[in-house]
């Protein structure tokens, strides 16, 4: 019926019926994938749907036999035993976590485990000339025996994709590839995979950023709880985010911020011309004079570009845990406080909670308890002697406050999803009780219904009084869940305005103008 | 979204064999270590014709290997703090040495000069503690550098010579006894030493009130606690063992002085680790010390803390094996901090640091200590020790890796 609407020889992948159990859990039931050739495939559904098992599957983490179900490549049945054997195949993933080598140039992390050799001789002078060749597909102006560590994010993903165009790709599988990008760099991702698409290569598309997959993709496949739910066409009619929401959640999502209504208090938190030099290099200056306040039960925005200095000046302020402090006054309701250290900062009222919770926000290793209490061992302990029972007592109520999804307060944080990993430092950081909660990008990563919950938890936060700073790189995120956004380009405030004024354009316009500002500074 | 926890295939046997195969499951790595232990002094048992669980061998194990159990609770807190520290024996030989000194050549008292000792020890842990949290050096290098340093010092402390013999009051603390004020028995009488039962006794008394008072926590706060059975076997068979040990050593001279100090010093460690704001935070800094940083918790100077702490005990451990020998002398001390690290590794601790329990590096140095004992009364070869003690090294901490793959 469906199948015979296209015709087999436009179909470069199928997969049909792929089970995939784990001890206890079906992660994939019966799922059917089929990718045309030529276009950009678009892969949405919510964390756990099933995305990451499917393409496990694919690329042969998961070997032929550990699942049931069949996959056809270019109409020949496929059975991979490792990556290698797909690889082969030309079937490429770029995952969401950068698996370069910062210590290496451009060249040699192309060619990593493909060396261009022979006899175990490597032929620089080929491998510099073909990497060079690639980073022009990719539109990268660098050097090849540039250092990795030398690029920002944006340049290290294209990095990557020269990487997989060096090995025959058939068929590109990018993994969430702009999770980490500023708006310029995704955009520019996005424009990359169009030219490819018109120069016939086919790609799967996983994101979580929905307008990015309106935008691009052709067709969308939406998992949900390990099953296909359905495959939209992108270009259809009546395509919107909303209907792609609809189906990742299996309802509508009539909001995707939830309204606030709080009474908006005194000045809670404020700095003053706050400045700090770069960590290494005091002569540069990263944060340059800025002030800004916070008043209580407020949500605050800071929006702006990567590198804008965001969360450097969130972390200098927060202890100076970045940078070398300049200059610059911090005040809690009036008091000037001294936030030296960052025992200091948390014991004033001040807490940070990261954008990067797996490496600055959990002791993975740990439980849910243990987690929670960390920044607070005093509140469950009388005398520097823990009190266990209380510590069980005070994880429970959060894991019912925040709807923390886990077997028991006593399992290990690592094996929880994204959503309720960001829930656990939430608590942690609620638990200290502070006066100002400073979150930098607290929803990268995570779906459509975490998402959804965190900003509940946000008003509800600010309706207990507390002062509000969130940090993000999405602005439709700034603008939906701020009262007052702060503009920061290039180290300093750009603009201040309040959220029912803002738009994403006149953001975009504050920043443009700081940056245009900047060059002919640098220029006069 | 990869394997969670879910039913497995050892779920479906009746309900006693099921809880049985949960319950070791998931305290693989607490028991693990026990069961080996026990397994191990079975089988020397056996090949030594009895003579392993003599009361004079038995005595012997605590004798011979109380240095390695002292040390070893301080390189556990090193180890799950993140680090490592490879001086220990260098430290223990140095600490020996000043002690050594100042006993026989300044004619110092032995209690003073054991004080002294000490507080070298932990201003050597400080030298190292400072270099490696605030300097930023890696603690294997700093320590390799504490290695060679002290082993140099130590000879020149001794002019190249041993030093010795000790006043008696000294010798004491290595191969000493506890009095007997309650029975007659002590000092090679053949009388039982009736205070070493008492005392085992009260021991006994005391881990199953904290395991009774463990179990009633875990029941109140809805945890899952062990079955009944469970409970009282594992009480009766740790009784049980802990008094025949005791009857044993009460048959011979009682307990020696140096058992006494690693009971008392392990409890005072197990409360630390578990009960304490303080053991929390080492921990947490082990498991991530960015995060722990972030969180409010002064990373460097845990770090700092733990090196101290470990200089201490490894002047401590200094003074026991000074103490036993008679005499400090310059090679004193070589290799043990391969024997101290090994034990904690044996025990459980991850080399990443974050994870390990002081109960497990006790018990880790305990079974290589029966290991060296119980192949000493076989008159295995050193070359057969050295290389019998290797394997199981690598066989426990791949046990533990594979343990840990299992359950993640």
């Amino acid at each position: 019926m469906e199948r015979s609407a296209i015709r087999v020889d436009d179909v470069l992948l199928e997969m049909r019926g792929i089970t995939k159990t784990f001890p206890g859990v079906k992660a994939l039931d019966d799922v059917s994938f089929r990718v045309r050739r030529g276009e950009i495939h678009a892969l949405v559904g919510e964390n756990g749907a099933g995305k990451s098992t499917l393409m496990k599957v694919l690329s042969g983490v998961f070997p032929h036999g550990t699942y049931e179900g069949e996959i056809l490549l270019g109409g020949q049945e496929v059975q991979f035993s490792d990556i290698h054997a797909s690889e082969r195949q030309g079937i490429v993933i770029i995952h969401q976590e950068l698996a370069l080598i910062p210590y290496l140039s451009i060249t040699e992390n192309i060619f990593l485990g493909n060396e261009q050799s022979t006899g175990g001789i490597v032929h620089w002078g080929a491998s510099h000339d073909r990497a060079r060749e690639l980073l022009k597909r990719v539109g990268l102006a660098e050097s090849p025996d540039t250092r990795v560590s030398h690029l920002g994010v944006g340049k290290q993903q294209l990095v990557e994709i020269a990487k997989a165009l060096s090995k025959e790709v058939t068929l590109l599988i990018l993994d969430e590839p702009t999770s980490s990008l500023n708006e310029n760099d995704s955009r520019a991702l996005l424009d990359l995979l169009r030219e490819f698409r018109a120069k016939g290569l086919t790609s799967i598309l996983i994101s979580h950023k929905l307008n990015e997959v309106e935008a691009v993709a052709d067709t969308i496949t939406i998992l949900r709880d390990g099953k296909t739910i359905e495959s939209l066409d992108a270009h259809g009619e009546g395509m919107s985010e909303d209907r792609i929401i609809r189906g990742m959640v299996g309802r509508d999502l009539v909001q995707r911020y939830p309204d606030r209504d709080v009474e908006i208090g005194e000045v809670v938190f404020e700095v003053k011309n706050w400045n700090v030099a770069h960590p290494i290099y005091d002569d540069q200056m990263v944060i340059k004079d800025v002030s800004l306040n916070v008043k209580a039960g407020e949500v605050v925005g800071i929006a702006g570009l990567m590198g804008a200095g965001r969360t450097e000046f969130a972390m200098s302020v927060f202890g100076r845990s970045w940078g070398q402090f300049v200059s610059g006054s911090v005040s809690i309701k009036g008091r000037t406080v001294d936030v030296s250290t960052i025992p200091k900062a948390v014991k004033n009222g001040i807490a940070y909670v990261t954008e990067d919770r797996k490496t600055y926000g959990l002791i993975l290793i740990n439980d849910v308890k243990r987690n929670v209490t960390l920044a607070n061992l005093p509140g469950v302990s009388t005398s520097a002697i823990l009190n266990e029972p209380k510590e069980v007592t005070v994880a429970n109520g959060y894991r019912d406050r925040l709807n923390i999804k886990c077997s028991s307060v006593q399992q290990e944080t690592v094996n929880l999803s994204g959503g309720n990993q960001q829930k656990v430092v939430l608590a942690k950081w609620l638990f200290a009780n502070p006066e100002v909660l400073i979150m930098d990008e607290p929803t990268r990563g995570i779906d459509v219904g975490a998402k959804f919950e965190i900003y509940t938890i946000i008003n509800r936060l600010a309706a207990e009084g507390k002062a509000i700073i969130i940090i993000s790189s999405e602005l439709t995120e700034v603008l939906g869940v701020a009262d007052r956004i702060y503009v920061m380009a290039a180290g300093q405030i750009a603009a201040e305005m309040p959220a029912s004024e803002a738009s994403q354009e006149s953001i975009m316009r504050a920043i443009m103008r700081l940056n245009r500002a900047g060059v002919e500074e640098v220029v006069l | 979204m990869t394997a969670a926890a879910g039913p497995t295939p050892g779920d479906q046997g009746p309900p006693i064999a099921r809880q049985l195969i949960t319950l070791f499951r998931s305290n693989a790595r607490q028991y693990g270590m026990l069961v080996a232990l026990v397994l191990v002094i079975a089988i020397f048992q056996f090949t030594t014709n009895g003579k392993l669980l003599g009361s004079l061998n038995v005595t012997n194990i605590f004798l011979q290997n109380g240095y390695i159990v002292l040390m070893a609770l301080g390189m556990l807190l090193v180890i799950v703090v993140g680090h490592i520290d490879l001086s220990v024996g260098s430290v223990a030989a140095f600490t020996g040495a000043v002690a050594a000194v100042l006993m026989v050549s300044w004619k110092l008292d032995p209690l003073l000069a054991g004080v002294v000792a000490l507080v070298i020890g932990g201003v050597i842990g400080a030298w190292h503690g400072f270099w490696i949290a605030y300097m930023g050096i890696p603690s294997f290098i700093a320590t390799l550098s504490g290695m060679l340093l002290f082993r140099g010092l130590t000879l020149f402390m001794l002019q190249g010579q041993p030093v010795g013999p000790f006043p008696e009051s000294f010798r004491a603390i290595a191969s000493g006894f506890i009095p007997d004020p309650i029975g007659n028995g002590g000092g090679g009488g053949a009388a039982v030493h009736i205070t070493s039962l008492v005392l085992a006794a009260a021991l006994v008394l005391l881990l199953i009130l904290s395991d009774l008072r463990a179990r009633r926590e875990q029941v109140k706060y809805g945890f899952s606690a062990s079955p009944n059975y469970v409970f009282v076997i594992r009480n009766a068979l740790l009784a049980g063992s802990i008094m025949f040990l005791a009857w044993l050593m009460a048959n011979y001279n009682g307990l020696p002085v140096v058992l006494v100090l690693m009971l008392v010093l392990t409890g005072l460690y197990i409360f630390v680790t578990n009960r304490t704001v303080i053991g929390r935070r080492l921990y947490a800094v082990g498991g991530n010390a960015k995060a722990a940083m972030l969180s409010g918790v002064n990373s460097k100077r845990l770090v700092f803390l733990a090196f101290v702490n470990m200089g201490v005990l490894a002047a401590l451990g200094g003074l026991v094996f000074a103490a036993r020998l008679n005499s400090a002398t310059p090679k004193a001390g070589n290799g043990f901090e391969l024997d101290v690290i090994a034990a904690v590794f044996v025990g459980g601790a991850s080399a990443y640091g974050g994870v390990g329990t002081v109960f497990g590096a006790v018990i880790g140095a305990l079974f290589l200590g029966v290991l060296n004992i119980g192949m000493g009364i076989m008159s295995i070869g050193i070359d057969y020790q050295q290389a019998i003690k290797a394997l199981v090294l690598l066989g426990a901490v791949y046990f533990d890796v594979s343990s840990k793959r299992k359950t993640s």
